[in-house]
């Protein structure tokens, strides 16, 4: 397990998201409502990038005519065919088992922290006065 | 551990290009506002379209019965400069034909003329449609070919814009709707076939939204889900007229492109037609052929939207029984249910067939050089 | 030979399996056969208003393809036994009346016309031969009175599933039927559906076809778009126990809807999120096609293919659509030998709640 630096918090304003790279992979980070979540930003189905899609919730309903939307700010939309992902797990709505994506661990570490390692922080200087997002994998 | 960390690459376009060269069969440009397409117009028409908007049978202005996913838009395909999708050619080549390898895309204009009631209107929305494409798309862009949109109600005004359109041979297809006010075999229409024919230039058939008359022959679908399969049935319907009213004994050289709206139903649809002609054939004495020999001589598809069913050996089967050399690859770009060419057809494919899929079907239908 | 026949036909029930013919077709009645099972307004305006030959013109059973060669074969009861259920070893039968009563415009002419001819079924055909079964006729038109008319029969096990025309006013799945489907629900009909249109709107989207070819070709579209209806308004979630039995309806075009569907339910699931399963699992619970027609290929390799598409061969039943002209009326070339009990009878058990093979 390595801890990554990717960016400084305020370039993932609340209701945003932003894509970063490590090594190979694409991952998508999503701030919603100050709570930062990360998962893979390839869809499965046919490669769309899952940070450019629309955050929601769930659209459920018990019977007909009875809509509701639960788990507000939970669920990215693919931004192609509209496929759902749990932002904290990965899984989608449609074939949770099947059709997921890998979730990853997000935290947010203020800089003064940061400066002794274990930390990979390699193209950006870090300032002790920001605050910095650690991606673990 | 060394893996190294890249600074934020958010909003910018995959760079790995396929490498299998594409022809793009049906690609939507869009005005960049209503008023652009009113600019096209006669003076007489713009100040008809201002006072009166355009009359049509659907029942909403600007918007669509059946609200769709996304706005009906792939989510990351709004220009940057503003406007609606596939509205900025600059952001269309930086999205679409670079990435994706296409070396010719066909457009796939959804003119307003098809469906508007007022046939002198439609004729000029069409005419407007005609010149937007050359001006706004085929002029600046090499890799773009364009469709002829006719008023099909009124086959004569048809005739004089296919007319003027076929000299420039960038316009490689005669477009009408699927939904037309009869069904597509009618004699009424018979003259625009004759014309396709005798100019080499196959008639295309774009799903439409809207039409004069139910979406299923037990009235209007509540919903999108069931309004969306139904765009298949238009086509069938009007292949099944065409085939049975004689269409293609009349015009034996007509091609036919069924487009947008997938192609499993192809096969049962074949297969239900050679049953049906067995038992009804006194009723239909004239025609000279099996339905199943039409299809197979004058009928392509396009792939979008592709068949995903549960084993990839069913979507074998389909392209076998279709045949690889009648389908058509095709994007729908900009629209929500968008077709990525590395990864719409997740079935075992020799190179040669997917070059036919993807590229050398089209060349040859459309005589693309 | 597009088809197999029914092998041992001679054999006893018991150690055959059970064979039941989910679709044969009685002659439809006319005012005479009718006005007796009429209330006396009703058969009084039977006749004085010439309401006689009531025969649907999407499916007119008149014209060649689906006329007998002998009328005497759907004359009457007896008729019936000595063409088709003595001979093909049947132990039951669906009888399926096609309607003008469908199509009527007056919701109490179409009740009426429904209450007659149950009762006309009833005393002509089921009370004179022990193996019939018969398709319940209500008014889609009169939701109220097809309410009541299930609640009549409930008693008599015989009516086995209430009869849908293909092509109606409304898509099935629409709510104002939804008291109907919970009446048949609640005493264990099946919903049957079967080519027919009250021709309120063509098959289509562009009018109505100029030939007959042409429009029984499009059957198998509002076949599919009655299968979507029903799924996506959720008809499945308030009736769970609700079986509906495709007549005539073909089998080939049935996995390529399935996809469709359960490809754009994976986003379009949000327009209506009562669906919780892929609508491939819904279809394939609740719904059952018929064997005749058979619109697979012809050859046989190909037909088994396409057979092998339906998630669960417990969805295919046997019928002959006696007595209209088919090269024959067995199963599906290309249906493996080991399917064959359940298609030829013990699916169609599993199906219908109320069919019990008593006389066995």
């Amino acid at each position: 397990m390595t801890e990554h630096v990717v960016c400084r918090l305020d370039e993932i304003p609340v209701g945003s998201a932003k894509r970063v790279s490590i090594g190979p992979r694409d991952i998508a980070i999503f701030n919603v409502g100050g709570k930062l979540s990360a998962i893979a930003n390839r869809c499965p189905h046919e490669g769309a990038q899952l940070c450019l899609g629309r955050v929601s919730g769930s659209a459920r309903a018990d019977r007909p005519g009875q809509h509701r939307l639960e788990r507000e700010g939970e669920l990215v939309r693919c931004p192609w065919h509209g496929w759902e992902f749990d932002l904290a797990t990965g899984k989608s709505y449609c074939d949770p088992e099947r059709m997921k994506v890998r979730s990853f661990e997000v935290s947010v570490k203020p800089g003064d922290t940061l400066a002794e390692g274990p930390y990979q922080i390699e193209t950006f200087e870090v300032s002790v006065r920001d605050a910095y997002v650690v991606l673990t994998l | 551990m060394s893996e190294t960390m890249t600074k934020d690459l958010s909003g910018a376009t995959p760079v790995a290009r396929s490498k299998q060269p594409v022809v793009d069969c049906d690609i939507h440009p869009a005005y960049r506002s209503p008023e652009e397409l009113a600019s096209y117009l006669p003076a007489r028409w713009r100040q008809h379209v201002a006072d009166f908007g355009i009359h049509s049978p659907s029942p909403l202005v600007g918007a669509l019965p059946y609200p769709r996913l996304a706005h009906g838009m792939r989510q990351d395909s709004y220009p940057p400069v503003g406007g609606p999708p596939a509205s900025d050619l600059p952001f269309l080549q930086e999205q679409l034909l670079d990435p994706l390898n296409i070396t010719f895309g066909i457009l796939q204009p959804l003119s307003a003329g098809h469906g508007a009631l007022n046939h002198g209107l439609g004729e000029a929305l069409c005419a407007g449609t005609n010149d937007w494409q050359v001006e706004r798309w085929l002029d600046p862009e090499p890799r773009l070919r364009g469709s002829i949109a006719v008023m099909q109600e009124d086959p004569q005004a048809a005739l004089r814009e296919i007319e003027v359109r076929a000299k420039d041979k960038r316009f490689v297809q005669i477009s009408i709707t699927p939904r037309p006010a009869e069904p597509a075999g009618s004699r009424r229409y018979w003259p625009i076939f004759e014309a396709a024919e005798a100019l080499n230039l196959p008639i295309s058939m774009h799903s439409a939204a809207f039409g004069n008359r139910a979406n299923t022959g037990s009235g209007w679908t509540s919903f999108y889900i069931e309004e969306h399969f139904a765009f298949s049935h238009a086509a069938q319907a009007a292949l099944a007229s065409m085939i049975f009213q004689g269409v293609f004994d009349q015009f034996p050289k007509l091609k036919l492109i069924l487009v947008e709206g997938g192609f499993a139903w192809l096969p049962p649809t074949v297969w239900r037609m050679e049953r049906e002609f067995d038992r009804y054939r006194g009723e239909v004495p004239d025609l000279k052929r099996r339905p199943a020999e039409y299809v197979r001589d004058h009928v392509w598809l396009t792939t979008q939207p592709v068949e995903e069913p549960p084993k990839s050996s069913q979507l074998s089967d389909l392209i076998d029984w279709i045949g690889i050399d009648r389908l058509l690859f095709s994007t729908d770009y900009p629209h929500w249910d968008f077709d990525h060419p590395d990864y719409a057809f997740r079935v075992p494919l020799t190179p040669e067939q997917r070059a036919k899929l993807m590229h050398d079907n089209a060349v040859g239908v459309f005589n693309l050089s | 030979m597009t088809t197999q026949t029914l092998d041992q036909a001679g054999t006893p029930a018991a150690t055959r399996g059970a064979r039941i013919d989910c679709d044969v077709h009685p002659r439809l009645p006319r005012r005479l056969d009718l006005a007796p099972h009429a209330p006396k307004y009703w058969a009084e305006m039977f006749d004085y208003r010439a309401i006689d030959r009531q025969e649907l013109m999407t499916y007119a059973t008149s014209t060649l393809p689906l006329r007998p060669d002998d009328p005497a074969v759907q004359a009457d009861a007896a008729g019936l036994a000595r063409a088709h259920l003595d001979p093909m070893g049947v132990d039951a039968a669906i009888l399926n009346v096609l309607s003008g009563a469908h199509a009527a415009y007056d919701p109490y002419l179409a009740t009426a016309m429904c209450e007659a001819t149950n009762r006309w079924l009833a005393a002509e055909w089921l009370d004179r031969d022990p193996r019939l079964r018969a398709s319940a006729l209500v008014p889609f038109q009169n939701p109220e009175a097809a309410v009541a008319e299930i609640e009549r029969l409930a008693q008599d096990r015989r009516f086995v599933q209430i009869l849908a025309v293909l092509g109606g006013e409304k898509p099935l799945g629409r709510r104002e039927y939804w008291p109907i489907y919970r009446a048949a629900a609640e005493h264990g009909f099946a919903l049957g559906v079967h080519p027919g249109g009250t021709n309120r709107h063509s098959p289509g989207q562009s009018g109505f076809s100029a030939t007959r070819v042409e429009e029984v070709t499009l059957h198998i579209q509002t076949f599919a778009s009655q299968v979507a209806s029903l799924v996506a308004e959720g008809v499945f979630n308030e009736f769970p126990s609700l079986r509906v039995v495709l007549m005539e309806s073909g089998i080939s075009w049935l996995p390529g809807l399935m996809w469709r569907m359960s490809k754009d339910w994976k986003g379009a699931r949000i327009e209506v999120p009562w669906l919780e399963r892929p609508p491939i699992e819904i279809i394939t619970q609740h719904f059952r096609v018929t064997t005749q027609p058979f619109d697979g290929p012809t050859d046989p390799a190909v037909a088994a293919r396409v057979l092998d598409q339906l998630p669960d061969a417990g969805m295919l039943l046997w019928s002959s659509d006696f007595p209209h002209r088919h090269v024959d009326r067995g199963l599906p070339t290309g249906l493996p030998e080991a399917l064959h009990p359940g298609v030829r009878g013990g699916n169609a058990l599993a199906t219908y709640d109320r069919l019990e093979l008593t006389h066995v």
